[in-house]
């Protein structure tokens, strides 16, 4: 135990009463006594306070904004240079071989580009920055803590605390003052639900999440709730549904690439991978990641064969995650399938302890997303 | 009432046994989501896995406790598998057994030593 970082907030966990788990290195609240399945309720009802500061928070900085974006744009295959001021957007790290080394959010900060990246990959993420990009300096935020307020009620307590809230967007970022701390804050999340990320500084964090777990609608959310609400939206975890061997166009991640960095756009290519990346993209993939409904109860999770029919001798793919959506009363999965079976109401076969039950291809999200566009 | 330290409940009721998880075991899982239950009329073997529960976290089996043969098994626990979380030792049960063996009973904890080995 001794060994795992702490967040600002740990010990505030412990007085709620969480079970502490080592998550990615750090020491990290998985659920609180409310439990998993009213966490992930509340969360879609009401609004949920999650603690994500073991992500990497990096501070790019170039001559400008558009030096440091041209160089980022080199590792990342999204349109960053022609993001607006004070926008947002989804990202990743690609390799040579077209795989994704990371995903993340980026923002376009006015002098600089505020990337937050996975906990478990952000050692890497920055030395490779640091590595590969010249002429800008790479810089990760060690004194700020990250929170993320997500749910229908989301707006409604953050603009108590500073009414600017309420103006922004989706993938809008701001800095608002928030319990008295200076707070960059971003309209976004990775539930499905409304809501905000809040990077604040780390000595005011405790205050500022007790300012919004003093709302009656706001309750703290650990990481059990939060991996079957990401589940539900549809959204990638690293390392499980992504990874270095999975290229964005198998991950149905192709819509997060820009038509400006695709084949045929003004910027296309030019960035780790291309080659392997853009004709994935343009000829389609012979694998894709898809929504997967286990048509029985017994949830079907991480690793699961899956079969093109009952009998089937040889495996077609797998299940990258799934487990029991709360919010969908049902199992829910995502996984891979080779092209001829990856449309949407396709049966396959996922065999559980020995037995074979059938899914059903589906569109993802599971849960209507609840964006405020 | 004895106790297994898988965390079984073992009831004796007429010539049958029983068989739920504790109150304890349900809280360690967390929510309780899927409930597989082994087929009426099965001849079962100690230590055998013979029941499958999912929490929102993760999967765990149950062992037989006894040889037997399982004579019914809770159908609404399957149709609803909160009920092992709402009353584990009441409407949560899992199954009942006829054990070809009944002193194999004396091999389990009372309720004394249960509390014992979870404080």
């Amino acid at each position: 135990m001794s060994d795992l970082h702490q967040t600002p907030l740990h010990a505030l966990h412990l007085s709620l009463g969480a079970k502490m788990v080592p998550f990615a290195g750090y020491d990290m609240p998985v659920q609180y006594p409310m439990g998993v399945l009213q966490e992930h309720l509340h969360t879609r009802a009401k609004a949920g306070l999650f603690d994500v500061s073991h992500m990497g928070q990096v501070r790019v900085t170039g001559a400008d904004y558009t030096s440091a974006a041209a160089a980022l744009e080199r590792l990342i295959p999204v349109d960053i240079l022609d993001l607006a001021e004070n926008r947002q957007r989804y990202g990743f790290f690609t390799n040579a071989a077209g795989g994704i080394r990371d995903d993340l959010m980026l923002a376009n900060r006015g002098d600089h580009v505020f990337i937050v990246v996975n906990a478990a990959c952000k050692a890497d993420d920055i030395a490779y920055m640091q590595a590969e990009l010249t002429g800008v300096s790479v810089t990760e935020i060690t004194d700020r803590a990250l929170l993320a307020l997500q749910g229908p009620a989301a707006e409604a307590v953050l603009r108590t605390l500073d009414p600017r809230a309420a103006d922004m967007r989706f993938m809008d970022v701001a800095t608002l003052t928030l319990a008295g701390a200076e707070c960059w804050v971003s309209r976004s999340g990775y539930t499905g639900e409304d809501g905000y990320e809040i990077s604040v500084p780390a000595d005011q964090a405790v205050a500022l999440a007790e300012a919004l777990l003093a709302h009656d609608d706001v309750a703290p959310i650990g990481l059990g709730a939060r991996d079957s609400l990401r589940l539900e939206a549809g959204l990638c975890l690293y390392g499980h549904d992504i990874d270095a061997g999975t290229n964005p166009a198998e991950a149905s991640l192709g819509w997060a690439i820009q038509k400006v960095r695709r084949a045929g756009g003004a910027r296309a290519g030019g960035f780790v991978g291309a080659e392997v990346i853009l004709p994935a993209l343009s000829e389609g993939a012979a694998r894709k990641r898809v929504g997967l409904l286990p048509q029985g109860r017994a949830p079907m999770r991480e690793g699961v064969p899956l079969f093109a029919s009952e009998d089937a001798a040889t495996p077609v793919g797998t299940i990258t995650s799934g487990g029991f959506g709360p919010t969908v009363g049902a199992p829910v999965a995502m996984g891979y399938l080779p092209t001829d079976l990856f449309a949407t109401g396709t049966t396959v076969w996922g065999e559980l302890r020995g037995k074979r039950l059938p899914l059903t291809v589906a569109a993802m999200p599971f849960t209507p997303a609840n964006f405020k566009r | 009432m004895k106790y297994t330290e898988e965390h079984e409940w073992l009831r004796p009721e007429d010539d049958l046994i029983v068989v739920g998880i504790t109150e304890h075991a349900t809280t360690q899982l967390g929510d309780i989501v899927f409930v597989e239950l082994p087929e009426v009329g099965a001849t079962v073997t100690k230590d055998d896995e013979i029941v499958v529960i999912e929490s929102v976290k993760a999967a765990s089996d149950i062992l037989a406790p006894l040889d037997g043969e399982i004579v019914e098994v809770n159908t609404a626990l399957a149709d609803n598998p909160a009920l092992a979380n709402e009353d584990a030792i009441g409407d949560g049960w899992f199954f009942k057994i006829k054990p070809s063996d009944p002193s194999q009973m004396d091999d389990y904890m009372d309720e004394a030593a249960y509390n014992a080995m979870i404080a």
